[in-house]
């Protein structure tokens, strides 16, 4: 509280010299193509809102930006979130930034294995590019030879995840009243993480290091009465990560490895690693056409509940058309060691100057019914759904 | 390389008022070439400018819609501009902004951030000839006009609406334009382009700009507010309305980092 009100503070006596809100309500229907296994609909829809608000002021800026949806399917999906809530002051060669606010790090496209400061918001997507706010401290030191950011984060996120009438669930309900950490300090174990990033040339690389509560729990089952549950459990762990894209002409070659302290002591390394290489102006029609290859490594075999942490290679595709409505077609088709198959098809378009309509698919298919072991996807071998999000944007 | 060429500028530009006009004995490269060279010259010194634009498109149709873009750049040393592109509208691409390094003759450097995912992507920018966020102006149109981009060619000297101009073609160099060659008509007494025409890959006459409303800031610096692109293939148009030209901002280097690309709003 002491925190939101220095805050406030801060935004009362700073001086103006931009401010505005801005952003975009949103209405989205997903389409399962087969009913949950739980017994759930095939039908979800929802409404969501995220204003932002800023506001400049002279080597300064307040940010507040704020999600809430509601869903007529899935109660733990109605939810909202502080995404951002940060000032932030710099001078020629510094920041410095207090609040709420996300970071992003990494360069790959199907895999964010760098990125770790935020806590992913696993209710609004399955793709892990939604995040929760963070709380953070972060301190940056723009130098010759690159800049650094340090980060103290006092405060860990849980992850959230769907209710009983929701897609996308174990057979067992995961249940966050029973969380437990390895910290005594429990949540509020104070991470930290320094991160060293530069452009030499064609080349961008990135060097970090998070100590602190990981951002991925493990699953314990717990017997409650007649109801087993599963209850999440989150280690204190250590990852050392380095991210490299070299921009070579049409290529763009990118590299995200980790190495991670693991839980209970099993040190384990993933990387992804791939390329983008881009036909631009295909024809003089004006379309950019992209080729995506990315494979995804990991050594860990199975985590420690036994299902299997599985290499993948993901194919795809990106069509830029480079019209008036901005029209765009991402296809991607992700194989696993176990041949299962993941496509991920998403195309927008604006309509008019302030609405944007969304398509998006995600299929999973090739996953053997009688082997619930075999594939990481088994929980949600029947959630493959297409979904369709009118947003307007103000 | 660097010195000889700078020597060479240096050299052009201290002489350029006792040599006005006299392109006497010049082949019509070479004179192509001084033209250029000195209409470039009467570009540089600017240090820092920033401007609000309006892109205009209609299409054939005559429909149209509209984009609100901040652009701030500066001048390096020896080599193309810094430059910030902050994009204002359409909503869905509000707070959208573009950090381009450009050089003199190699691929320019270009970040771009994405403020839903707080995410900055180094992009490639080899995207020479496509067109800009759906408009009739392609990326190499809109990249800073390097004279070393070019092989020149003076053509003649014309009236067009009572205005004397140099008439000059020009060649890309870089293999990767969408262009074959381009007719520049620029003012004779002050050096500034009032239209090129734009020859596609196959030759055909693709384009035609016209830029007008001229204003001197500074004593110095020509600055067109009005930018119209025709595409005489396609029937559509794209019009630039700039606003609100700056100079002497203060700008350095500190305010074209991918930091500062982070934090404008």
């Amino acid at each position: 509280m002491r925190f939101i009100s220095l805050l406030v503070l801060i935004f009362v006596i700073a001086l103006p010299v931009q401010a505005e809100w801005r952003g975009h309500v949103s209405i989205e229907s997903r389409q399962f193509l087969e009913t949950g296994d739980q017994g759930q609909d095939k039908s979800q829809n929802s409404l969501k809102v995220e204003p932002e608000y800023f506001y400049q002021g002279e080597e300064s800026l307040f940010t507040l930006q704020f999600m809430a949806r509601t869903d007529a399917m899935d109660d733990n999906r109605t939810h909202a979130d502080i995404r951002e809530l940060s000032w932030l002051t710099y001078g020629d060669d510094w920041e410095f930034k207090v609040g709420i606010s996300k970071v992003f790090w990494g360069v790959a496209e199907t895999q964010h294995l760098v990125d770790i400061i935020n806590q992913t918001d696993s209710l609004e997507n399955i793709d892990a590019e939604d995040k929760l706010g963070q709380p953070m401290l972060a301190l940056t030191l723009m130098r010759d030879w690159g800049n650094i950011d340090f980060y103290l984060l006092p405060y860990f996120r849980e992850r959230q995840f769907a209710g009983v009438e929701g897609r996308f669930r174990a057979p067992y309900l995961i249940d966050t009243d029973y969380t437990t950490y390895a910290s005594g300090d429990e949540e509020k174990h104070l991470d930290s993480a320094v991160r060293w990033s530069h452009t030499l040339g064609d080349w961008d690389v990135g060097l970090s290091h998070f100590s602190g509560t990981s951002r991925a729990p493990i699953f314990q089952p717990m017997v409650l009465g007649s109801n087993v549950i599963l209850a999440p459990h989150y280690t204190t762990i250590d990852q050392t990560g380095l991210d490299i894209q070299a921009t070579l002409e049409n290529w763009l070659w990118k590299l995200e490895w980790v190495s991670n302290s693991g839980f209970h002591h099993r040190r384990y390394t993933a990387a992804v690693f791939g390329f983008e290489y881009s036909f631009y102006d295909l024809a003089e029609s004006g379309i950019d056409l992209g080729l995506i290859v990315e494979y995804k490594y990991d050594d860990r075999g199975t985590d420690l509940a036994g299902t299997p942490v599985l290499d993948n290679v993901v194919i795809g595709s990106r069509l830029a058309f480079n019209d008036e409505q901005s029209s765009e077609v991402l296809i991607g088709l992700g194989i696993n060691e176990a041949s299962n198959q993941f496509w991920n098809i998403e195309a927008s378009r604006r309509i008019g100057d302030e609405w944007k309509v969304t398509l998006e698919a995600r299929i999973l298919s090739q996953i053997d019914e009688s082997m619930p072991t075999a594939s990481p996807f088994y929980a949600i071998r029947n959630d493959s759904f297409i979904m369709l999000e009118l947003a307007r944007y103000f | 390389m660097k010195l000889s060429r700078r020597l060479i500028l240096l050299f052009i530009f201290s002489t350029a008022p006792l040599l006005a006009d006299d392109y006497n004995g010049m082949s019509a490269e070479a004179k192509g070439l001084a033209i250029a060279t000195k209409a470039d010259a009467t570009t540089n010194g600017f240090a820092d400018s920033s401007a609000k634009m309006k892109m205009i498109l209609t299409n054939r149709h005559g429909q149209t819609s509209s984009r609100d873009l901040r652009v701030r750049s500066m001048e390096v040393a020896n080599d193309g501009d810094k430059s910030m592109t902050i994009f204002d509208s359409p909503a869905d691409v509000k707070g959208t902004a573009l950090l381009t390094y450009s050089h003199k003759v190699k691929n320019d450097d270009q970040w771009l951030y994405l403020p839903a995912l707080k995410r900055v992507k180094r992009m490639s920018s080899s995207n020479k000839s496509g067109p800009f966020m759906g408009s009739e102006f392609a990326f190499e149109d809109l990249g800073s006009q390097e004279v070393e981009k070019y092989q020149w060619k003076f053509i003649k000297e014309e009236q067009i609406d009572g205005v004397d101009t140099y008439v000059l073609e020009r060649t890309p160099v870089d293999k990767k334009s969408g262009y074959t060659r381009q007719v520049v008509w620029s003012h004779k007494a002050e050096l500034y382009p009032l239209k090129i025409d734009f020859y596609d890959r196959k030759k055909s006459l693709l384009k035609t700009l016209t830029l007008s409303d001229y204003k001197l800031y500074n004593d110095k610096f020509w600055r067109t507010h009005d930018m119209m692109m025709v595409n005489h293939q396609t029937g559509k148009k794209t019009q630039l309305l700039w606003a609100d030209i700056k100079f002497g901002n203060g700008l350095s280097d500190k305010d074209f980092t991918k930091n500062t690309l982070k934090r404008l709003r």
